[in-house]
């Protein structure tokens, strides 16, 4: 039985649930008033230079995607590369990257808010911001590829002119339900997390505007304990009604390809391989964005090296399971004695797309392992240049599976190679526009780490601390 | 000046220990509508407010059946009555690939009844409430701990509780008045 020694200071010990000491998850001595004055203060100084030219950079490339966004609207899908066989290029590949980079959020909310990794509170905040930006991203491009967009509520199932319902067999109406519900749900996690954070903010504020928004923001919260015992165990449910939900997510849209008879897609390891690999990209994005926001807002006391390797961690493991799969539909692919399936994953890795396959490779299997080493996995440069690259990885995955299986079907005499063209690209690369507005936006007004949350996981929140020997009995255990 | 209320009382604690044996305290000397307010969950309180579970988990779970109902209720309705077409030979009412929709329907009534009822429990959105006559009461959502007693407890009487909250440890112990 470890006791907690009054005379240490609080950042010196953190006593885990089983008793264990761990390296302390908030460092620099914080009190409850630090947290308060470090996160809310990021909100309440001086707009940073760097955050103008970052905003501007953004809203330039949204620009770039409304406009593009538009010349589709006005000439059609013939604005892009897809060709027959190819239907699905960039346009799916893209959805389905967002889609999966939108998986960390909710995961570190929910699977590890179950699990208790206390560690969490220091990132959830924003990787649930970056997860609810990410999917918005992601529904944009089933949005626009459908061509006649305009005619989009076909596809929902409600009552219309041509007393029509969609085909409730189909995963394309699954995904819909799947994603739709996913940022719905993740909406309303993000929001109940924020509630007691828009509190302190509406008492700080300064501003009679702020007062007002903040105010009705925040819905009158006090931060009475009867609403806290609401709240948290709304909160519990909400991470175990999302835990399934995000695993299931990728699954579904995994299915858009399982379900169908092209070979290279009809294999049944598709979802948990695309959940790991959604898992594996959203960590990654996760990452980019906390090292660069650390920096620039002098969080080091916040995300820590320790919360750091924890998520470089998480990357080794989903890595390597993406990496299995990846193996093991070559296995299958052979031990099938499929001819069709047997070509699919030879072309894949030696045809014409070869370049593309290997690029995968390198950067999901091969550069991840670098993270058994616990130099590597504490090096905040490499850790930075690897989340880009498996990010790059990532999406050639989607590239990958989308367009070699197509490209190459059953008849040679359907085949061609696909080529984006340059409004691919604009849509892609706009696409970061988006996100990056609606991210940025996010750090300048709202706390981007969950004050409430990070004061509960401090040494001193525990009503024992400093108290040990008197509230051995009776105590509020 | 004379048209203020009293609305109740509010002291201030140190620190999660202090608050936590304030509020049984506070129970123990038989008062009903109180509340101990800090910037964070605090570890216990519950038990020491001698408070009862929260009953959300029953509402969130008849909203997620509802919802798995209607998901289930809304597809084999749509593909057997309303537009009953044959797809790939599958029989019209194909439960199994109705599956994710039902489940994606559990989740969403779920989940959203599981945030408006928690904003139903605590009677929220409301605009304005009498601790926040109190301009102490601001740092509740930074760095305090606060125990408020309601002047609509039966047992409240404001020079008397105030004595009770002081005897207690309570400091900057404040009247909530307005109108």
């Amino acid at each position: 039985m470890k006791t907690i020694e009054p005379n240490r200071s609080p950042s010196e010990i953190a006593v885990s649930a089983h008793g264990a000491l761990e390296s302390p998850l908030i460092t620099g001595n914080q009190t409850f008033h630090s947290v308060t004055e470090k996160i809310a203060g990021i909100l309440e100084r001086k707009t940073p230079k760097g955050w103008y030219v970052g905003f501007s950079l953004a809203v330039s490339l949204l620009m770039l995607l409304v406009g593009t966004v538009g010349y589709l609207v006005w000439e059609g899908t013939g604005i892009w590369g897809v060709n027959n066989p190819v239907g699905w290029g960039w346009a799916i590949v893209n959805f389905i990257w967002w889609v999966g980079i939108g998986h960390a959020g909710t995961l570190i909310s929910a699977i590890l808010f179950l699990l208790r990794q206390q560690w969490r509170t220091s990132i959830n905040r924003f990787a649930e911001a970056m997860t609810l930006f990410a999917v918005i991203c992601a529904l944009l491009f089933p949005g626009i590829h459908v061509g006649r967009m305009w005619v989009i509520y076909y596809f929902f199932p409600i009552p219309n002119q041509m007393s029509m319902w969609p085909n409730f067999r189909s995963p394309l109406l699954w995904d819909f339900f799947a994603v739709g519900t996913y940022f719905t749900v993740s909406l309303l996690f993000w929001y109940t997390g924020l509630i007691p954070d828009l509190a302190t903010m509406r008492d700080r504020a300064k501003s009679r505007m702020k007062k007002i928004v903040f105010g009705l923001l925040s819905l009158g919260w006090r931060g009475g304990n009867r609403q806290w015992q609401h709240y948290e165990l709304s909160y519990l449910i909400l991470a175990g009604l999302s835990t399934p939900l995000v695993l299931s997510v990728h699954s579904v849209v995994s299915t858009d390809f399982a379900t169908s008879i092209i070979p290279g897609w009809h294999t049944t390891i598709f979802p948990p391989y695309f959940v790991a690999g959604a898992i594996f990209s959203g960590f990654a994005m996760v990452m980019t964005l906390a090292l660069i926001a650390r920096k620039i807002f002098g969080l080091e006391h916040f995300i820590t090296l320790n919360h750091l390797e924890k998520m470089n961690k998480i990357m080794l493991v989903t890595g390597s399971m993406v990496g299995y799969a990846y193996i093991m539909e070559f296995f299958i692919a052979w031990y099938s004695g499929n001819e069709f399936e047997s070509f699919a994953f030879i072309n894949r890795a030696f045809g014409p797309y070869a370049w593309a396959y290997w690029t995968m490779f390198t950067c999901n299997v091969l550069l991840p392992q670098l993270f058994w080493f616990k130099k590597i996995r504490t090096s905040i440069p490499i850790m930075f240049t690897m989340t880009i690259f498996i990010n790059i990885g990532m999406w050639f995955e989607r590239f990958v599976i989308t367009v070699t299986s197509l490209s190459r079907d059953f008849l040679p005499s359907s085949w061609d190679y696909y080529i984006p063209t340059i409004f691919d690209v604009f849509t892609f690369i706009g696409s970061f526009g988006l996100f990056f507005t609606l991210f940025l936006l996010f750090l300048r007004f709202l706390p981007m780490i969950s004050m409430a949350e990070v004061k509960g996981v401090l040494p001193q929140a525990d009503p024992h601390y400093g108290h040990d020997h008197a509230s051995k009995k009776g105590g509020a255990a | 000046m004379s048209n203020l209320k009293i609305h109740g009382l509010l002291a201030e604690f140190a620190d999660p220990h202090a608050l936590i044996n304030a509020a049984k305290a506070v129970r123990d000397a038989g008062y009903k509508t109180f509340d101990c307010h800090s910037p964070f969950p605090v570890h216990g309180m519950d038990q020491a407010m001698g408070m009862k579970r929260s009953s959300i988990g029953f509402i969130v779970a008849v909203f997620a059946f509802l919802g798995a109902v209607i998901g289930l209720g809304l597809q084999g309705w749509a593909s057997t009555a309303a537009y009953p077409l044959v797809i790939s030979g599958k029989p019209l009412f194909s439960w199994q690939a109705y599956i994710i929709i039902t489940f994606a329907l559990f989740v969403l009534f779920g989940a959203i009844s599981a945030v408006l009822g928690m904003l139903r429990l605590n009677k929220l959105p409301r605009l304005h409430h009498p601790v926040f006559y109190s301009d102490r009461f601001k740092s509740a959502s930074d760095d305090g701990f606060f125990v408020s007693i309601e002047a609509s407890d039966t047992q409240f009487d404001a020079a008397l509780t105030k004595t009770f909250l002081e005897s207690i440890g309570g400091k900057n112990v404040e009247v909530l008045e307005g109108e």
